[in-house]
C-alpha cells in the first residue's frame, strides 16, 4: 500500500462518516456519527501526501504532529498514531468529536485547495476509539516529581489540558470544579449525541490515572478563594472557569415560564440527565408534540434545538438574525440538524415573549431582517424590516446567544485585573494575570469560544507555569 | 460524601440535619445556602444554611418535605450521608445596627431566618422575632430563638398556640403599637412574605426577604432562578437570595416556581408507589 504514488493517492474521495440515519438517530440520544472502520480510516489517511512542510500543523491550537500521526494509520500502526496524538493532545476523542477542524487543520491541508482535505478529525477520533477501545487508554510517561503544586480552577478544556500537561512534567495537579462532575462544557453543555459522557470519562479517568487530584463541587470564591488557595501551599494556579453566565435578550416575557437560556436547558438534560426524567429526578420542560423555537446561531443553538428534536417536540426551529452564511455553528451541525427534520427561520429577530395568564410562553413577536453594512465582526449588520412583525405559536424557548463571564472570580480577587466585559486580562504569550502566579485561559479570557482553543489556551499556560515554577523570582 | 451527624424531626415533615461540611462550616455567612444531591440520580436543590459549628466542622439545614427529593432527604437518618453539599453560595445578609430589627419566620422559613436574627442581634439591634405556623406543631425553633433575640411573638393560624392569625396581624398590632421598626427581614411562602412586603410599605419600613426559585447549579451559570425585582432580571443564585421585599415581583416569582407542577406530581407518585412496595415487601418477608 505504501507505494501508491502522490497522484493516486490523491485520486482517493474523502470518506464519508458514516452515520445514524436522521429519520432514526433524531428518536434517541445515541451518538450521530459512528466513527470510521480499520479499513476507511487507511483508506483515509494514504489521502496524505506526507507534505515536507506540513501546513496542518500551523492550524492546530495545540500544536498535534498530524502528518506523523496519519502515517502511522496509513501504516496501520493505530496505537503509534495514538501515542503521538497524546504528545500534544490529552483528549484526542473529546477533540476528535468537537473540533472545528474545517477551519483549523482541515482548512490548511494542501488536498484541500483542489479537492476535499484530508479528514484529520475523522482520523483522530478513530485512533484514540481505537486505543480506548482496544487495548484502553495507555498514559505517558511522568516526568520524576519537583515538589511544586498547581491548582486548577475549572474542569473543561482549557483546566483539562492544562492539568495533563503539568501532571506530565511532574507537578502536582489538583483540579477544581464547581459542578458534582468533572468535565465542564463537554459534561453539561455538549450533548450526548455529539460527545457521549462514557468517553469525557474515559479521558478524564486518564488524567486521574496520571495523577491529576480532581475536587468537585468546590466553587473557587465561595468555597476558597484564589488567594486562600495559594497561602494553602499552591505554587501557581491556572483560571479556567469558563463563560459562565447566560446572556438573556432583554425583551418583554423573557422570565415566563418555557424560556430558558442555553445552559440551563442542556445542562438540565445533559448534566442533570432530564431527558431520562422520571428515572432520574430533575425534570425539563415536556416538549413532547410541542413547538420549540431556539435563537441563536452558534454550535449551542444546534445541540439546544436537536436535543428538543429529541425530546419529542413537534416542531423545532432555529430562528437566527442573519443568514446562513453567518451562522457561526459547523457546517456539520447545520447539516446533521436539517436531516434531523429542525427548520431554519433566517433573518429574523423577537421582538417580545407573549405568554397566557398563567405565565406560560405560548408565542413569539418576529421582525425580519435584512441584511445591512458589515458590522464590527465583519459580517452584515442586519436591519429590521419595518411592518413584518408576525406571531409564531411556540410552547417552550431556549435562548443561545452566548454567554458573558461570570462574576465570581472577579468579585472576590479584588486583585486581578479585567476588561469591562469581565473577563481576566492575560498575556496572551504565557496567559499571565496582573496577580503574580495566577494564570487564566479559555472562554473567561476569550469570551465564548471553542473547546480546542479553550485546550490551546491550557498548553499554553502549562509550560508558561512551567517556567514560572522553575523560576517564581520573575514576573 | 457528608456524613449526617445528627438528624431529628422538629415538626411533622421538618426535619433538621447536622452535616459534616467544615469547609463550608468555616466560611459561611448569615442568609447564604448550599446546594446538595442526595444520589446519582437525584436533582440539585439549594436549602439556607440554619447555622454552623466550624469546631466541629458542621452545618445545620433545616428540610421541609413536599416533594421527592425532600421527602427522600428526610428519610435520611443520623449516620446517612448526603452525596453532594456546595456552598457557601449567595450573597451574605447585609447586616447592620438598624435600630429596632423584626425578623418574621413563616414554617421552615424561620430556620432560614434564624442565623441572621442571630447576626442582626450581634449587630447591636433591638431584635424582635415573629415566628408563625398554620398550627402549633408547626412553629419551630423557638427555644432556640429566645436564647438569642428580646423578644419573640407567635402565631398560629388556627389559634393552637400563641396569638390566632397571621405573622403580619402581629407586625401590624406591634408598627401600631408605637414600636419603631427600622428592619424586618420576613422569609416563608410566598403568599407570606408579599403580604409583609404590603404591611411595611405605607409606614416605608426597610423590608428583606429571601427568595427561593428553582435552581439548577446555584452559581450563576444557567440563570433558570432569574426573578424581577425594582424591573429588571436579577439570578437569585448570585445576586440574592435576599432583596428588597417592595420591589420584588412575587407574583412572577410563584407563576415560575409551578413551572414543574405536572413533573413533580409525577416524581412524588412514582416515590410514593416504590415506598409502597418496599413496606409491602417488608411485610411480606
Amino acid at each position: 500500500m505504501h507505494e501508491i504514488s502522490k497522484k493516486d493517492r490523491m485520486k482517493i474521495p474523502r470518506q464519508p462518516m458514516p452515520e445514524q440515519p436522521g429519520s432514526e438517530r433524531m428518536k434517541n440520544f445515541k451518538e450521530v456519527n459512528l466513527g470510521f472502520t480499520e479499513e476507511l480510516a487507511k483508506l483515509e489517511a494514504l489521502r496524505c501526501i506526507q507534505c515536507p512542510k506540513p501546513v496542518c500543523i500551523e492550524g492546530c491550537p495545540v500544536g498535534v504532529k498530524i502528518q506523523e500521526f496519519i502515517q502511522l494509520v496509513a501504516d496501520g500502526d493505530f496505537l503509534g498514531a495514538a501515542a503521538k496524538i497524546k504528545e500534544d493532545n490529552v483528549l484526542p476523542a473529546i477533540c476528535g468529536r468537537v473540533c472545528p477542524q474545517e477551519e483549523q487543520c482541515e482548512i490548511k491541508c494542501v488536498i484541500g485547495k483542489k479537492g476535499e482535505p484530508v479528514a484529520i478529525g475523522r482520523l483522530e477520533r478513530f485512533v484514540a476509539d481505537y486505543e480506548r477501545e482496544t487495548v484502553g487508554i495507555r498514559t505517558p510517561e511522568v516526568k520524576p516529581k519537583t515538589g511544586k503544586k498547581v491548582a486548577i480552577v475549572g474542569s473543561g478544556p482549557a483546566g483539562l489540558s492544562c492539568a495533563g500537561d503539568l501532571i506530565q512534567m511532574g507537578h502536582d495537579v489538583t483540579v477544581f470544579e464547581a459542578l458534582h462532575d468533572i468535565g465542564g462544557v463537554l459534561i453539561y453543555g455538549i450533548p450526548e449525541f455529539r460527545l457521549p459522557k462514557t468517553i469525557v470519562k474515559a479521558e478524564v479517568d486518564a488524567l486521574t490515572a496520571l495523577g491529576v487530584e480532581f475536587k468537585t463541587n468546590a466553587i473557587i470564591g465561595m468555597t476558597d478563594t484564589v488567594n486562600e488557595l495559594m497561602e494553602n501551599g499552591y505554587d501557581a494556579v491556572f483560571l479556567a472557569v469558563g463563560a459562565g453566565l447566560p446572556y438573556f435578550m432583554n425583551i418583554p416575557g423573557e422570565n415566563l415560564n418555557g424560556v430558558y437560556s442555553a445552559n440551563e436547558f442542556l445542562t438540565r438534560v445533559n448534566l442533570m440527565k432530564a431527558y431520562r426524567f422520571p428515572e432520574y429526578d430533575t425534570p425539563v420542560f415536556n416538549v413532547k408534540d410541542k413547538n420549540v423555537a431556539v435563537f441563536g446561531g452558534g454550535n449551542t443553538a444546534m445541540d439546544a434545538v436537536r436535543t428538543s428534536k429529541r425530546l419529542g417536540a413537534k416542531n423545532a426551529y432555529i430562528i437566527y438574525r442573519r443568514s446562513e452564511v453567518e451562522m457561526p455553528a459547523r457546517k456539520e451541525e447545520v447539516h446533521h440538524a436539517k436531516e434531523e427534520g429542525i427548520e431554519f427561520i433566517l433573518l429574523t429577530n423577537p421582538l417580545e415573549f407573549i405568554g397566557d395568564e398563567n405565565g406560560w410562553l405560548k408565542a413569539v413577536k418576529l421582525q425580519k431582517m435584512e441584511l445591512g453594512e458589515p458590522d464590527a465582526s465583519g459580517r452584515r449588520r442586519p436591519v429590521p424590516i419595518q411592518g413584518s412583525e408576525y406571531i409564531l405559536d411556540i410552547d417552550m424557548t431556549v435562548i443561545a446567544i452566548g454567554n458573558g463571564s461570570n462574576p465570581i472570580i472577579q468579585k472576590t480577587t479584588p486583585d486581578l485585573q479585567f476588561d469591562k466585559w469581565g473577563n481576566i486580562l492575560v498575556d496572551q504569550n504565557s496567559m499571565k494575570t496582573s496577580k503574580k502566579g495566577v494564570f487564566a485561559g479559555g472562554d473567561i479570557v476569550t469570551g465564548g469560544a471553542t473547546v480546542i482553543l479553550a485546550m490551546g489556551a491550557g498548553r499554553t499556560a502549562s509550560k508558561a507555569i512551567d517556567e514560572f515554577l522553575k523560576n517564581s523570582e520573575t514576573w | 460524601m457528608h456524613q449526617i451527624k445528627h438528624a431529628e424531626f422538629l415538626a411533622p415533615d421538618v426535619k433538621k440535619f447536622v452535616i459534616h461540611a467544615p469547609k463550608i462550616a468555616s466560611k459561611r455567612k448569615a442568609g447564604q445556602f448550599v446546594i446538595i444531591r442526595i444520589s446519582e440520580h437525584g436533582e440539585r436543590i439549594p436549602l439556607t444554611i440554619a447555622d454552623s459549628n466550624s469546631e466541629e466542622g458542621t452545618i445545620t439545614i433545616i428540610v421541609q418535605g413536599v416533594g421527592k427529593t425532600t421527602k427522600a432527604i428526610n428519610s435520611l437518618n443520623t449516620g446517612d450521608h448526603f452525596l453532594d453539599v456546595v456552598g457557601p453560595l449567595g450573597k451574605a445578609s447585609h447586616i447592620e445596627n438598624f435600630g429596632t430589627a423584626v425578623s418574621i419566620g413563616g414554617g421552615v422559613g424561620t430556620a432560614i431566618a434564624f442565623p441572621t436574627a442571630v447576626a442582626l442581634k450581634q449587630a447591636g439591634n433591638k431584635t424582635i422575632s415573629i415566628i408563625g405556623g398554620r398550627n402549633k406543631e408547626l412553629v419551630i425553633l423557638e427555644n432556640e430563638m429566645r436564647h438569642v433575640v428580646d423578644e419573640v411573638y407567635i402565631t398560629t393560624d388556627d389559634g393552637s398556640y400563641g396569638s390566632k392569625g397571621l405573622v403580619t396581624d402581629k407586625l401590624k398590632e406591634l408598627i401600631e403599637s408605637g414600636e419603631k421598626i427600622d428592619f424586618v427581614l420576613a422569609i416563608g411562602p410566598i403568599p407570606m412574605m408579599r403580604a409583609v412586603a404590603e404591611t411595611t410599605r405605607p409606614y416605608g419600613i426597610q423590608t428583606v426577604v429571601s427568595l427561593n426559585p428553582v435552581m439548577v447549579d446555584g452559581t450563576g451559570m444557567c440563570g433558570g432562578c432569574r426573578a424581577t425585582v425594582d424591573n429588571k432580571t436579577v439570578f437569585v443564585c448570585v445576586d440574592g437570595p435576599e432583596f428588597d421585599a417592595h420591589k420584588v415581583d412575587f407574583e412572577l416569582l410563584m407563576k415560575r416556581n409551578r413551572t414543574y407542577i405536572i413533573e413533580e406530581k409525577t416524581s412524588m407518585h412514582e416515590y410514593e408507589c416504590k415506598l409502597e412496595k418496599a413496606i409491602e415487601d417488608v411485610k411480606k418477608n
